[in-house]
């Protein structure tokens, strides 16, 4: 055991030491030859036979060293270093084969990676917390509805908190991303930051460290603490440039001075797991008697008892929910929970479409591999008279596979280096795009994992490309390759079969990738195409600050006043103000048809709650279907009104006009005075909830939103109204100036996303299967230049000779069409659920392919078609 | 015609080398070589130069030490000789192959006595 070890270190020694080595072993023979001499010539044999003698008895010097050699060194690394430079220099000599091969690999493996890297953050990596697999997302109401539907009261947790036996503990904070924006001040100038309000033991239930100082203490997180906040990493580095020295000190939160306690790790990313595409710059204590009266207002995040399976905590709260609601008969809601791993819950939905995206990008892999096969194919037989002369000189047929692969293995090694470098931009770039609303996208990166998926995907290309071809070549029979004299003879049957073969398998696979782009473009338009109920273009949103001192009777003329200034300024056409924009944030309340007895089942539940000025409806482009807009005549003491979209107006009041009835919201009248059409609130692709709008000068809004209307570009639009409204509110902070339509566009922006890499993807495809027909045609033309000279000599026509070749063509690809088209239908019902309005069998997405396919087939026939024709029958034939 | 000479089986080499170093003190390469016709009385076919990759497989495991010297008759010569571990591995080596060559000889013997010609 250790003689062996001493052995194969004393050989790796060797093998670096081969000079001195041999210089050794020469001398060595050298004075073995010389004494083999002397003693010859001692028994009396003549210098020659004497010299000659010696070295018959050696038994040939050459062989000798070469046994040496390998007793000595590592041979299997010698020839590997060998097949190297070989592949090195021939790749040197064909630069051109080896640019195009190295750059398709690239494509397709760099593609790889990078789609990997995403799915690797999105659905394999356990989220960025201690144990996260022990952590449960708690959502009421089975998780259906807008966030005040599955959100709790600070009395529901702490009843939950209390009698529940399977999580350690539960955490909370506050979703309302948008309710707990702050205004920084006192450091330039006035600055919204986005900040959320956490329970006190979020972090320590996440296992999130501080990156500098601590943690809220307890008695932060009581009502009169001392108030602290807590850093995001980011913010740190951008708002305070990194500086330590902030932690201690006191800033300026809506104007109360508030002592930053610590800084958060830059790991650590809120937005990423739990509000996808927002960053959260400030983290303040929840403090929970300040909750009790804001309802629903609470999310909840559980860290499950070791051991205790999710199931069982869905068991237990299935049997305790009840219990504690039957305790407490003046609840609203009886939280039916449904308890989620954190990580389903951040990506679970995900899954199919990522899925997807994997096998897309698959397949493109496949068409690469395919490619490079046929490539190789080319150059081999233009090859193959080397090969034979190796054969014939000694080489087995092993060790010409081995040359082959060797070289595959260089090809795909350099198209990973390179596929690398282009995932790493991919997804550095990926990583900064806020409008994608992915959740953990801003943490991609190419990891080890995905270094380790590289390496396995280069090595599986290689041998799926390199295997087929080396196999091919070094099984031909040596003297038919050998005799075969040159060009021009219609030889090599086989290798047509294969390329043809090459090629259907090509077309088919990008067929398959382009239906499937085809129908997720399609849905994507058909998305795009979704009447909103309000119109997002030449429309903007700015959050605003205004001080009415909380009062209602106030809330009417500061808001007015506003309103009247910026409708002032040239270019707005309208202008209004809301609390929650659509697509954006939300909350419900209780809507009902007073006097309407509902029937089990009729009781729609809750409705979306908008608090808007006058003119916010027609700012927003929404559609008032009857009655009217509210007006600055209602006020806290008049009628109290509300404004209903068509959909509630369908649930509480079927087959009447609601118009002048009486609603019951939250158990108070209100007077229906207006119906809207129908708004897509929480999503673009869901239908619309129930609705009401209520007068900012009778309800209390969460936060202001102005809406402007502009009739000239928004971007110019945007200091001017800044400067209005810091004329009116000097602490007014500096806002982002949203158009809507960014809006809109964030939350199609999945969607966007899948759909723009699968269609990159399906051209990629395209583009490769014609540059393999294109290869399969052109070489085939090339090698019949002879049989086409003398067709032509014999009178055929350039029609024909052209008719010939891309009748070839177009037999191919219609066979991998048929092909593919079989496969894509089958392909397509396993995409079915990721399709919005559009059939698996779409015939647009169908045809589209076909005929998209035909005429990149019908291009890239033509050329070598036009080539065969300007064939000139003298040269032809003279040719050789 | 003579007879033929003898194939060395694999590993037969090794040993060979090992026990001539083992009773004549150092030598260089070809004296190895000479020593080992001598004493098989020329009956082995030994392509002198094939001793060397013997030597150095056994130099790598440790078994016999080489150093540059210089000969009798004043030529420099690489001198091998035998080590400690070197003997360990003869002695387990030999014994081995004197217990082999006691079965095939029994195993032989029975053959030709009972063989139906």
């Amino acid at each position: 055991m250790i003689d062996t070890l001493r052995q194969a270190l004393a050989r790796l020694r060797a093998f670096f030491r081969k000079t001195p080595l041999d210089r050794d072993l020469d001398a060595e023979m050298a004075s073995h030859l010389a004494f083999a001499t002397e003693e010859n010539l001692r028994r009396g044999l003549s210098p020659e036979e004497a010299s000659r003698q010696a070295l018959v008895r050696f038994g040939g010097v050459a062989q000798s060293v070469e046994q040496h050699r390998e007793a000595r060194g590592l041979p299997a690394l010698d020839v590997l270093l060998q097949d190297l430079r070989y592949t090195f220099r021939t790749l040197r000599r064909d630069r051109g084969f080896a640019g195009a091969a190295v750059l398709i690999l690239a494509l397709g493996i760099g593609a790889n990676i990078a789609v990997f890297s995403v799915v690797n953050t999105i659905l394999l990596r356990p989220l960025p917390f201690r144990d996260p697999q022990g952590l449960v997302w708690m959502a009421s109401d089975r998780g259906v509805g807008g966030l005040s539907a599955v959100t709790y009261t600070v009395a529901a947790y702490e009843e939950f908190l209390r009698h529940n036996r399977s999580f350690q503990d539960v955490t909370a904070f506050d979703p309302y991303f948008g309710d707990t924006d702050y205004k920084l001040t006192g450091r330039g100038e006035p600055q919204q930051v986005a900040g959320v309000a956490v329970a006190g033991n979020f972090f320590p239930i996440l296992g999130v460290q501080p990156a500098l100082g601590r943690l809220f203490t307890p008695e932060e997180c009581q009502k009169g603490g001392r108030p602290a906040a807590l850093l995001g990493h980011f913010f740190w580095q951008r708002q305070f440039a990194a500086d330590p020295g902030i932690v201690g000190q006191a800033i300026l939160l809506n104007n109360l001075p508030v002592t930053v306690v610590g800084v958060l790790p830059a790991s650590f990313d809120f937005g990423a797991v739990f509000a996808p595409g927002l960053q959260i710059d400030v983290y303040v204590p929840a403090i929970m008697d300040l909750y009790r009266n804001t309802g629903n207002t609470l999310a909840l995040v559980g860290r499950l008892k070791p051991g205790v399976a999710v199931a069982q905590a869905q068991a237990e709260v299935d049997v305790l929910m009840p219990q504690i609601r039957a305790a407490h008969k003046d609840w609203f809601d009886d939280y039916a929970t449904a308890m989620t791993e954190l990580k389903d819950h951040v990506s679970g939905k995900l899954r199919r479409s990522l899925v997807v995206l994997w096998c897309a990008v698959g397949l493109i892999l496949l068409i690469v591999c395919v490619n490079l096969s046929n490539l190789l194919l080319a150059r081999a037989a233009a090859r193959s008279k080397e090969f034979a002369l190796r054969s014939a000189l000694g080489a087995a047929r092993a060790r010409i596979v081995r040359q082959l692969l060797t070289e595959s293995l260089v090809l795909a090694g350099a198209g990973a280096v390179l596929g690398l470098a282009l995932a790493f931009a991919v997804t550095w770039y990926l990583a900064r795009q806020g409008s994608i609303a992915l959740p953990l996208l801003s943490t991609v990166r190419v990891d080890a994992a995905a270094l380790g998926w590289t390496l396995l995907i280069a090595l599986a290309a290689a041998i799926l490309f390199g295997l087929a071809p080396s196999l091919k070549i070094s099984g031909g029979n040596l003297q038919d390759t050998l005799k075969d004299a040159g060009h021009g003879m219609s030889a090599g049957r086989k290798h047509d079969r294969m390329r043809a073969i090459l090629v259907v398998s090509e077309v088919a696979l990008a067929c398959v990738l382009l239906v499937g782009a085809g129908l997720l473009l399609r849905s994507f338009l058909r998305v795009l195409d979704v009447d909103l109920g309000f119109r997002p273009t030449r429309a903007a949103a700015i959050k605003i600050d205004y001080n009415d001192g909380g009062k209602r009777e106030r809330r009417g003329a500061v808001l007015q006043e506003i309103l009247h200034r910026v409708s002032a300024i040239p270019g707005i056409q309208s202008a209004g103000i809301v609390d929650m924009l659509p697509l954006d944030r939300n909350r419900s309340g209780g809507l009902q048809a007073k006097g309407r007895i509902y029937g089990k089942g009729e009781d729609p539940g809750a409705a979306f709650e908008y608090v808007v000025t006058p003119g916010y409806l027609r700012a927003m482009g929404m559609q008032i279907r009857e009655g009217r807009d509210f007006s600055w005549q209602d006020t806290p003491t008049s009628e109290p009104v509300v404004i209903v979209n068509q959909t509630a107006a369908r649930c509480h009041w079927p087959g009447q006009d609601p118009l002048g009835r009486t609603a019951l919201i939250d158990g108070r009248d209100a007077r229906v005075v207006g119906v809207i059409s129908d708004v897509r609130e929480s999503g673009v692709e869901q239908g619309s909830g129930l609705e009401m709008y209520l007068p900012e000068t009778q309800a209390d809004p969460e936060g202001a939103e102005l809406v402007v209307r502009a009739r000239v570009p928004l971007e110019a639009l945007a200091p001017s109204v800044m400067r209005t409204l810091r004329a009116y509110n000097p602490e007014q902070p500096a806002a982002e100036f949203r158009p809507i339509q960014s809006i809109v566009d964030r939350a199609v922006s999945p969607r966007r996303f899948f759909v723009l890499l699968v269609a990159i993807f399906a051209g990629l495809g395209l583009l490769l299967a014609s540059l393999g027909i294109y290869g399969v045609i052109s070489y085939a033309v090339t090698r019949q230049t002879q049989e086409i000279g003398i067709r032509m000599a014999l009178g055929a026509t350039t029609e024909r000779v052209q008719l010939g070749v891309i009748g070839r063509t177009m037999r191919l690809v219609l066979a991998g069409i048929v092909v593919g088209s079989i496969t894509s239908l089958v392909a397509a019902q396993s995409i079915a659920a990721l399709l919005f309005k559009t059939e698996p069998t779409d015939s647009a997405a169908f045809a589209g392919t076909v005929l998209l396919l035909i005429a990149v087939a019908l291009i890239a026939g033509y050329i070598p078609a036009r080539r065969a024709s300007r064939i000139d029958p003298m040269v032809a034939l003279r040719g050789n | 015609m003579p007879e033929k000479k003898l194939d060395l089986l694999q590993g037969t080499l090794d040993l060979m080398v090992l026990q001539t170093l083992a009773a004549m003190g150092s030598l260089h390469g070809y004296g190895i070589a000479r020593r080992i016709e001598q004493a098989s009385g020329d009956a082995v076919l030994l392509n002198q130069g094939t001793i060397y990759a013997s030597l150095v497989r056994l130099q790598q495991r440790g078994w016999i030490a080489a150093e540059w010297g210089t000969s009798d008759n004043n030529r420099k010569a690489k001198f091998y000789s035998i080590t400690k571990r070197g003997r360990k591995q003869l002695a387990a080596d030999a014994a081995y192959w004197q217990r082999l060559s006691g079965v095939m000889g029994r195993v032989l013997a029975m053959q030709h006595e009972g063989g139906e010609r």
